[in-house]
């Protein structure tokens, strides 16, 4: 693993609140929260936050949640999915409103983090919402000048499970050099011409930029997920130290 | 923020559960599968090419082979792990040798004064006051739940510190290295704890 040049977080973290500005419908089972926060130094695109819930006896629960917005944005967005019986997911999905005032801190990892001057070609490849931290990335890269080759290729079960898709397809539009691919595992169109199924060597062979080009990558979904496709590229001959992975948990919540 | 006066979030139910309170630390909750979190990718390591060194300054006290290491005295522990991601597994498993065993082995006495960074396949490092490795408190393990480390989760050979923040249980691990003086290590480095205590909450930088 070699070092970024990220900077290090402020050396102390603290708790703040944010005021909900906004709750957008993603997919079924999947919103963004629109946060006004009190002070924010700002963050590297793939950078997370905690959040904490504290009920009125004291008992207090934490979970991590990825940024999705990107540092150019005085409005900060986390991009939440419904967990089974998770109490913090349950309550931010069913229960949070405009208005309140949510308990959070960050920003939060200095190494799954990507930004314009580490430069490219960028290989983005998510699992469901893992594609949240990338889309950070890309709506960062959407912001430079520079058109840095990308790809994103983004492994959900069906299209309407593909959380920001308006968005990605508007950006692939653009013909600003970035790739998307889709690879639909549980239900694909009729008519559909993309991959069917799980990520496999081929479609990473394909859209994963030639070794030569040094592309560096970053993974995020579930934990079987992530193994299995850097074990892929790893098998594919990239560098390990080219790959940089987040993995979601299959519990929690 | 008064962190003694938490804002309370409007609708939030407790869910205080009495019987596992004084297990779990501050800002953790209970999971009963086992998540993997790793920086970069699994790395392939065969136990026939696996060497552990045990390093001061610049010689070698002691380098062990697979065999070597499995001929080692042996430990069981039962005991609850913490990650800095949240989740807490409780009556976890591991087979393997003390940090205390470990230096018996190389023929060392007492254990240095100061520090332990602990070097690993694919370049993670942590870094750990002594203090905290002797008396027991932390082996390097070859087993879990009486079977061999799965590679996700660090084998064939990892530490396990289980009174710290899991990400000092370093996996894969290869190298451990006395320093008089404290390094940080990789995530330590960037912005997490330097010494990761879950019952202080010590998760980030400042903490």
């Amino acid at each position: 693993m070699t070092v970024t040049d990220a900077p290090l977080p402020p050396r102390k973290i603290a708790w703040q609140l944010g005021q909900v500005q906004a709750l957008v419908v993603e997919t079924g089972g999947v919103k963004s929260i629109i946060l006004k926060p009190m002070n924010w130094s700002g963050h590297w695109p793939g950078q997370h936050v905690d959040i904490r819930l504290t009920a009125d006896d004291g008992y207090r629960a934490e979970r991590s949640y990825s940024i999705a917005s990107p540092p150019e944005d005085k409005l900060l967005t986390i991009t939440v999915e419904q967990v089974k019986d998770g109490e913090v997911s349950s309550y931010l999905l069913d229960e949070l409103r405009v208005g309140d005032a949510l308990e959070f801190r960050g920003p939060i990892g200095g190494y799954f983090v990507w930004h314009q001057r580490l430069g490219g070609p960028l290989c983005l490849i998510a699992g469901g919402t893992g594609i949240t931290p990338l889309m950070a990335m890309l709506r960062h890269r959407e912001k430079s000048l520079d058109r840095i080759p990308a790809s994103l290729i983004y492994s959900a079960r069906s299209l309407p499970d593909i959380v920001y898709r308006e968005e990605l397809e508007r950006m692939a539009r653009r013909g600003n050099d970035l790739r998307l691919v889709y690879a639909l595992t549980r239900e694909q169109p009729r008519d559909w011409v993309g991959h069917r199924g799980r990520i496999d060597e081929a479609l990473l062979a394909n859209n994963g930029f030639p070794r030569e080009q040094n592309p560096m990558f970053y993974v995020c979904g579930p934990t079987g997920f992530v193994e299995g496709v850097s074990g892929m590229l790893v098998r594919l001959g990239y560098d390990p130290a080219s790959i940089k992975t987040e993995r979601f948990g299959p519990s929690g919540g | 923020m008064n962190e003694n006066e938490p804002p309370v979030s409007r609708g939030f139910k407790s869910r205080r559960d009495s019987s596992a309170k004084t297990r779990l630390p501050p800002g953790q909750y209970l999971t009963t599968d086992f998540p993997v979190l790793s920086a970069g990718p699994t790395p392939d390591i065969r136990v026939a090419d696996w060497k552990l060194g045990l390093q001061l300054s610049g010689s070698l006290l002691g380098v062990w082979t697979w065999e070597e290491f499995e001929a080692l005295p042996q430990t069981t522990i039962k005991t609850d792990i913490h990650c800095v991601t949240k989740w807490t597994k409780l009556d976890t498993v591991w087979q393997g040798v003390t940090f205390d065993d470990l230096l018996e082995a190389a023929g060392l006495r007492e254990a240095p004064e100061g520090f332990v960074m602990a070097h690993c396949d694919g370049g993670y490092t942590t870094n750990i006051p002594i203090a905290d490795l002797i008396a027991g408190k932390a082996m390097i393990a070859t087993r879990y739940a009486g079977l061999p480390i799965a590679p996700s989760h660090g084998g064939p050979a990892r530490l396990v510190v289980p009174h710290l923040y899991f990400w000092k249980s370093a996996k894969w691990l290869r190298r451990l290295r006395f320093m008089s003086k404290d390094e940080p290590g990789f995530w330590e480095s960037r912005g997490y704890h330097n010494h990761g205590d879950p019952w202080r909450e010590q998760r980030y930088d400042g903490d």
